[in-house]
């Protein structure tokens, strides 16, 4: 298979420079009086901390940039020999390896230590263990924020009232002692407004996928699209720019009826159409992508891309309730959902994007995510009669990423949607 | 060291204590849940409630006219035929054999089921049951994080509401303040007898044998809460009269077994290694309120200003105040113990992520501990007997 040169798009380049810029701020954030607030990305109050003219820190962002950069290994070893599980979360261990080895970030800054742990219970248990450890090593003050999990497929207004109590009540005071700003809701409003518009585009780019060729890959690729959204930029005028010079980007691609672009360049021809569910393997993620597109299969929809937020069902922060609007970001995130809404969402998925099969990662660190992944499989096989295939890794524990093991699954896998269509099944 | 065995041949007082344990261990191995057919049978079909570690509120099941069961997991004794299906490599045991029950049929005879927000396994398991058993009562009992009056405990005074509206529908009673506060007392007397029974094996752990205690107290996983009193009196009775005579071992304190449960034959090989348990979290929803809910006044409220001000200091709950590890500290001095064990099943979230700051609390009191993994279906303790013991050696000869 011929792979063409790669290409750096202009949205790269300016995420790129975004980030950057954020790393560089935090660096310097006690320098220039800045404040520092470490959080989480599902259930993240990006709007409500820029409007207290915060930093926010995403210590599971540093935790997989450190992944990518092969640092992760080391890293989780070291809180290993201080005494951290085996069998815990390898982001934990990551970030405090990461700590105790000079809290050096993904740009080669140094991070500021946190001013305030920003615990947004969220859809994972393990938060809240890891802000707990973190308010022990760096001995600063946790502002909790508890959020219900929405264990009937809905959100109630108990559910809305009690996250909104909290944010009147608990959290805004925390951020204003931190800051030392009074709360300010039209800024908020004003936030929220600009975090609608992202969301608008984003979810332009990734309904794309339903195309065919599909012109991106909505999990190796779409990783990088929700970076900005899932991270420090959700309100800012620089995330509303960047996913308009995305949007256009691929726009450009459908026109041209393109596929994904590749860490290798183009895409060749679209054979495979997968849904997956569950994260990435970041230790090895460009050579787990190549497994893949090497074989031609594309992802067109997944899970992962919705753990920041699930926009693709009409969800837009709302400026005109903004509280509520932030708790209802808050209590619809990915994994905040029941285990019969996730596999709602994914069966829609293999229907919408006409998917030949799914795939579901099981991750070793995240109970979150895996824990009844395998019922998932069975009720979106049964209700599609597409093939479900599943394979296990780690998110940042290079030992746990075995790549002849994964390539012989991924490949008997779609062996198996090749043979379905020689028997008629499968398209 | 073997578990002391002394008492007199023929001491009725013993046979009688026998007896009792007996009792308790037949229902720590009918893993078919026999004795809650049996039960419903007797009640002309009333309703059971199963519930998952770690908290549930039983009062407001038992107000309901039901009988609120503690589902802990098969332990050693259920094969996982099907529960492996469901689950990937790497997760603690009690989901899988959990699912197993449930998809042997055991659990058939419950009518509802109670999954606290204990950790993220349980809280899925939640989602399969309501997939896997559309006919059973699934509730997903979110326990607040926040502790104050006016939002944590409103909310939870909501959920525990609708948990009274379900049961009722379910086709229990109504459970009314008077039936609630009528519960209560009985639960409060129930951890009255559950703590002394604590206290008497501080006192004097060689009349308490942990592997005794732990059958006697699980047995109110599945009892009426009336029964189990009535049986815990016995034991407890039986224990004053006891003769049994102290031996040269370590007293230490058990943490981790919160949720996925030691098999019994672990918490003899402790006792056999030379280490008297003086304290331990096993089935913590027996002690979870520290003191008696108030019995005046609105009952839903008592209940629900007990679990935020009086809940004990537990890896699933979020520790607002304080410092980690305190709690364990001020326990093993209250407890006399020379030493903690950290004894926590295998990719246990909770117990595991908590323990690095508990540890260190340990070692900072100058406490000597150890600590090691097991499964509820571990089925070799030589190594955990060779460390057990070589750490209460070491305690004894300090």
């Amino acid at each position: 298979m011929t792979i063409a040169t790669p290409l750096k798009d202009a949205s790269q380049e300016r995420q790129k420079a975004m980030i950057a810029e954020h790393f560089h701020k935090l660096a310097v954030a006690h320098e220039t009086g800045r404040k520092a607030v470490y959080t989480f990305v599902p259930g993240n109050l990006t709007e409500l901390l820029l409007t207290f003219d915060l930093l926010p820190v995403l210590p599971e962002i540093n935790a997989l940039q450190s992944g990518m950069r092969q640092k992760s290994g080391d890293y989780v070893q070291k809180a290993e020999k201080m005494g951290h599980s085996e069998d815990v979360c390898a982001y934990v261990k990551c970030d405090i390896g990461m700590l105790h080895s000079g809290n050096i970030g993904p740009t080669g800054e140094r991070l500021p230590s946190p001013d305030l742990l920003l615990l947004s219970y969220t859809g994972c248990f393990t938060f809240l263990k890891w802000f707990e450890l973190l308010k022990e090593e760096y001995k600063a003050p946790v502002a909790m924020l508890h959020v219900p999990y929405q264990s009937e497929g809905r959100i109630t207004p108990t559910m809305r009232d009690y996250v909104v109590k909290q944010l009147k009540e608990v959290i805004i005071p925390a951020l204003e002692r931190i800051s030392g700003k009074k709360y300010d809701e039209e800024k908020l409003r004003h936030h929220l407004a600009l975090s609608a518009k992202a969301e608008d585009d984003l979810v332009h780019v990734l309904e794309t996928a339903k195309r065919r060729p599909s012109p991106i890959d909505a999990y190796f690729g779409a990783v990088y699209y929700v970076g900005p959204i899932f991270s420090s930029f959700r309100g800012t005028t620089d995330a509303v720019e960047y996913y308009q010079l995305l949007r256009a980007e691929i726009d450009e691609r459908v026109a041209r009826g393109e596929g994904p672009v590749t860490p290798d360049g183009a895409m060749g021809p679209e054979r495979y159409r997968l849904v997956v569910e569950g994260p990435p393997n970041w230790t090895s993620f460009r050579e787990l992508w190549k497994m893949f597109y090497l074989e031609g299969a594309v992802v067109v929809a997944s899970t992962y891309t919705k753990v920041g937020g699930v926009y693709d069902d009409g969800f837009r922060h709302d400026p005109s309730r903004p509280l509520e609007s932030l708790a209802d970001y808050c209590l619809g995130c990915y994994t905040n959902r029941n285990l019969r809404a996730r596999s709602d969402m994914l069966i829609k998925y293999v229907k919408d994007y006409d998917a030949d099969g799914f795939l579901v990662h099981s991750i070793k660190s995240c109970d979150s995510f895996s824990a009844g992944q395998l019922l998932i499989l069975n009720q979106v096989e049964k209700a599609t009669g597409r093939p479900g295939g599943f394979f296990e890794s780690d998110l940042v524990d290079p030992r746990y990423f075995s790549a002849a093991n994964i390539k012989n699954r991924v490949e008997s896998y779609l062996q198996m949607i090749e043979q379905r269509r020689a028997a008629g099944a499968v398209r | 060291m073997e578990t002391p065995v002394n008492a007199a041949a023929g001491d009725p007082t013993e046979s009688l204590r026998t007896a009792l344990v007996e009792r308790a261990d037949a229902l720590y191995r009918d893993v078919d849940f026999n004795c809650i057919r049996e039960w419903k049978l007797q009640n002309g079909g009333a309703k059971a409630v199963g519930f998952l570690p770690i908290y549930a509120p039983r009062e407001i099941i038992h107000a309901a006219g039901m009988l609120p069961v503690g589902v802990l997991g098969g332990g050693d004794a259920v094969e996982i035929v099907k529960g492996d299906a469901c689950f990937q490599s790497y997760i603690c045991h009690l989901p899988r054999s959990v699912v197993e029950l449930g998809l042997n049929g055991a659990l058939d005879c419950l009518d509802g089921m109670i999954f606290p927000s204990t950790c993220d396994v349980i809280r899925n398991l939640s989602g399969m049951w309501q997939i896997l058993f559309p006919n059973c009562y699934v509730k997903y009992l979110d326990m607040p994080q926040n502790y104050q009056n006016h939002i944590g405990g409103e909310f939870f005074e909501r959920e525990l509401s609708l948990l009274i509206d379900d049961l009722e529908k379910l086709g229990g009673e109504r459970a009314t303040p008077q039936r609630l506060r009528h519960s209560i007392a009985l639960y409060n007397e129930n951890r009255r007898l559950v703590e002394e029974l604590y206290k008497l094996r501080i006192h004097a752990p060689w009349t308490v044998p942990s592997s005794e205690l732990y059958l006697i107290v699980r047995a109110g996983m599945l009892l009426p809460v009336e029964e189990h009193n009535k049986l815990c009196k016995q034991y407890i009775d039986a224990v004053r009269a006891s003769a049994r005579r102290p031996m040269d071992m370590a007293r230490v304190v058990l943490r981790g077994c919160f949720c996925e449960q030691p098999p019994l034959d672990l918490i003899k090989t402790l006792e056999r290694s030379g280490c008297y348990i003086v304290d331990d979290d096993w089935m913590i929803v027996s002690r979870w309120i520290d003191g008696d809910v108030s019995t005046e006044g609105d009952p839903l409220a008592n209940l629900v200003q007990a679990f935020l001000q009086r809940s004990p200091a537990c890896p699933s709950l979020y520790l607002q105040k304080g410092k980690k590890g305190d709690a364990l500290v001020e326990a093993t001095r209250d407890a006399r113990a020379e030493g903690v064990i950290f004894s926590a099943p295998s990719f246990c979230d909770p117990a595991l992520l908590d323990q690095p700051m508990t540890l260190a609390a340990v070692k900072n009191a100058q406490i000597p501990c150890t600590s090691f993994l097991f499964a509820e279906n571990t089925g070799q303790f030589q190594t955990i007997r060779e460390q057990a013991g070589t750490f209460a050696d070491a305690i004894k000869l300090s």
